[in-house]
């Protein structure tokens, strides 16, 4: 293998590096705004310039190759002082705009400009005026004046979107970047590009001013927006989701995420209708009751009814440890009646992420054994069971069912008992009988298995009542740190929910079934022991990059 | 160890005791005759030099817009963690504003940072001193209380703009 040196550092790097790639694969990391290890190299923002002796001036360590024997130096007098001329440059017609830029905190330009930068300014002609609020298609606001002109956002469009949306106009200073006539910039990957600005030229409409970066805690979690299960950090303040970002996993997403699971799937968390304590309904109203009443009373009814009459729905949103506690509750029941619905919507899905399956975990609740018994009936035969006066009690986990088919609502109506663990008050908590409040993903620890059958962690990020940020381990920030209950930062609504393992469980308790879980990670344990897909793993195993399960995957059975 | 005892006899001239009542009368007496230095707080009211740091205000433009652009420096900054500061988009050039600005009276130990960091000279230590409140609630001051005009405000700005 052939040898470079960096910094006096000498090792071995691949034929067709560059110079900032085998650095980086040996940590020693060189400025850069434009290389993106993910995109092709454009060389335009030469804030890499690096010292390689026997050359006559400096080279772009982003597209120079590596060659054996070369002896580069990323401190040298020369490098810093060319490095600082850069910046000079880049910061000339970069506005002062700090205090108002959501990008403040997260700013590769301001953390250059603090590492690199002389720390004054020689410039006191006028800077550069452009646009500061263009509207950059649906999602995105452009400030044309914070922009460096890196062409990063232009190539992730063309290279990894695929959508050639985006182009540079004008030359000199007033470079500015624009959208093709009418067209927009719009496609299923545009957040991504404010994720790689490396300035605060690019904002989300969603996000925009919401909150200061360093206010906020980032929990490590997996999004629901699909079988793809990207992975994502979760942005709480005041126990209040603020926005979801990609978290690289090689082996799933890289360093992306779709802009539908970017915003479409956390608003459902904070939203008004979320379920909030358990209910009973009494003469047609459901009424709020406390957990013991509630369960004590679901289990009292479940035992009216004959086994067959019986049937349960699992849920592709719910976890394997909710999965998993679902059919342990079927089989003390003695009904074989069970499966979940799947969602899919055919056709929606690309080559890069989206897939059409839009839950986390159908393989998972599959392999977690929601599927009928023998001589079960499945998602259809429940619902025709229901119909002809066979189903007479039925149990749902943390889905709506109601979007199977137009006819489920009124079939639903025909049932003498509905259990209903739900997030959201949606069409099929609204008819229930009993309805407990199921904590949502990002309230709870669990595993999803993705759609190659990759077994990730969720953990919680947002509090219930249940839930202590300290005492529970959960990731903090430095208001939850140093914050007290009279300070009104820290009066974020606390929902009275359990995660749907833990009311299956308490309810297990209640019809008699030796139950003793404490922590998801032991039911985890107990799937791990009864299952071969799970065989040898657990949360440690698993980690926060996921692992493959332990069987050859098919795709999963789409109905 | 020996311990030290303490002299508590008097000497023969304190014995006497006369002599210290009329040394004590005289200092009275003596001091009835010099200018008045004490305050008759409420009646009257002290009126702090521009270098003093009373309770922070944010300024308030002629136009009846605040200065604070909401960065949340101040709020970052503050070591009692007193300010909290929710952002907004509003139509104006400036682009951000403040939404929500607290600042909890009961955390705010006077320091002075929340003005020393603020890229828009927008929250001063005013020179109100007179701080009254009854429960918890009343102790965090909202917008309502801490916009200040920026006449009223023109001693400090004067002042800061020649010490900061």
């Amino acid at each position: 293998m052939p040898k470079i040196t960096v910094d006096g550092k000498e090792f071995e790097f691949k034929q067709g590096q560059t110079i900032i790639e085998a650095a980086r694969e040996n940590g020693i990391s060189i400025p850069h705004f434009c290389w993106h290890p993910k995109l092709s190299v454009s060389g335009n923002c030469r804030v890499c310039l690096v010292e390689v002796e026997k050359m006559p001036k400096l080279v772009i360590a982003c597209s120079t190759y590596a060659a054996d024997g070369m002896v580069v130096h990323t401190q040298s007098e020369k490098t810093l002082t060319a490095r600082n001329a850069v910046m000079e440059f880049l910061l000339i017609n970069h506005p002062l705009d700090c205090p108002i830029c959501d990008e403040a905190g997260e700013c590769k330009l301001q953390d250059y400009a603090y590492k690199h930068g002389k720390g004054e300014s020689r410039f006191e002609e006028i800077k550069m005026r452009k646009e500061k609020r263009v509207s950059l298609g649906p999602r995105i606001i452009f400030d044309a004046e914070r922009c460096i002109s890196c062409s990063r956002c232009i190539r992730f469009s063309d290279e990894i979107a695929k959508q050639k949306q985006l182009t540079f106009v004008n030359r000199g200073d007033r470079v500015t970047i624009t959208t093709f006539e009418e067209e927009g910039f719009d496609n299923p990957y545009t957040l991504n590009t404010i994720d790689i600005c490396p300035v605060g030229a690019l904002t989300s409409k969603d996000f925009r001013f919401k909150s200061r970066v360093w206010e906020m805690s980032s929990t490590k979690s997996v999004c629901i927006g699909c079988a793809r299960g990207c992975n994502t950090e979760i942005w709480v303040r005041n126990n209040q989701i603020l926005r979801l970002t990609p978290r690289r996993n090689e082996a799933v997403n890289s360093y992306w995420m779709c802009d539908h699971g970017r915003l479409d799937t956390f608003k459902f968390v904070n939203a008004e209708d979320r379920v909030d304590g358990s209910f009973i309904r009494r003469e047609g109203k459901l009424e709020k009751a406390d957990w013991e009443t509630a369960l004590k009373e679901a289990a009292k009814r479940i035992k009216e009814f004959k086994n067959s009459e019986i049937a349960v729905i699992g849920s592709a949103f719910a976890t394997l440890e909710d999965n998993y506690l679902l059919t342990k509750i079927a089989k003390s029941i003695g009904t074989a009646n069970i499966d979940f619905v799947r969602h899919v919507i055919p056709g929606d899905q690309d080559d890069i992420l989206i897939k059409e399956d839009k839950t986390p975990n159908s393989l998972g609740a599959e392999l977690a054994g929601v599927k009928p018994g023998k001589n079960g009936l499945n998602i259809s035969g429940i619902l025709d069971g229901i119909k002809a006066g066979k189903i007479k009690a039925l149990l749902v986990m943390d889905d709506d069912i109601t979007t199977f088919a137009p006819d489920t609502e009124e079939i639903l109506t025909k049932l003498d008992l509905l259990i209903v663990l739900a997030v959201n008050f949606n069409k099929t908590a609204v008819m229930a009988d009993i309805l407990f409040p199921a904590a949502s993903f990002a309230e709870k620890h669990g595993t999803f298995v993705n759609f190659s059958g990759r077994v990730q962690r969720i953990r919680p990020a947002v509090a219930t009542t249940g839930l202590d940020r300290a005492l529970d381990g959960m990731t903090m920030s430095r208001w939850d740190k140093f914050g007290s209950q009279f300070d009104r930062w820290m009066q974020g609504h606390k929902y009275d929910s359990k995660p749907s393992w833990k009311i299956l469980a308490q309810l297990g308790i209640q019809l008699g079934i030796k139950i003793k879980y404490q922590m998801a990670e032991e039911v985890f344990d107990d799937l791990a022991a009864s299952a071969d897909a799970f065989k040898g793993l657990d949360y440690d195993v698993i980690g926060d990059l996921g692992a493959e399960i332990k069987i050859k995957v098919k795709e999963p059975t789409l109905a | 160890m020996e311990l030290k005892r303490r002299e508590k006899d008097l000497t023969v001239w304190q014995k006497l005791y006369i002599p210290e009542i009329v040394k004590g009368l005289a200092l009275t007496l003596r001091t009835m005759f010099k200018p008045k230095v004490t305050m008759e707080y409420p009646e009257i009211k002290f009126q702090p030099p521009s270098s003093y740091r009373g309770r922070p205000v944010l300024v308030q433009e002629e136009n009846g817009v605040e200065r604070c652009v909401a960065c949340g420096l101040c709020s970052r900054v503050c070591p009692a963690l007193a300010i909290e500061v929710q952002a907004a988009e509003t139509e104006l050039e400036k682009e951000r504003y403040p939404k929500k600005f607290e600042i909890n009276m009961i955390r705010c130990i006077f320091c002075g940072f929340c003005e020393e960091v603020c890229p828009e000279e927008a929250i001063v230590m005013s020179k109100d001193y007179e701080l009254v409140f009854t429960n918890r609630e009343d102790a965090i001051y909202g917008k309502d209380k801490l916009l200040v005009p920026v006449e009223k405000l023109k001693d400090r700005l004067e002042f800061l703009r020649k010490f900061k």
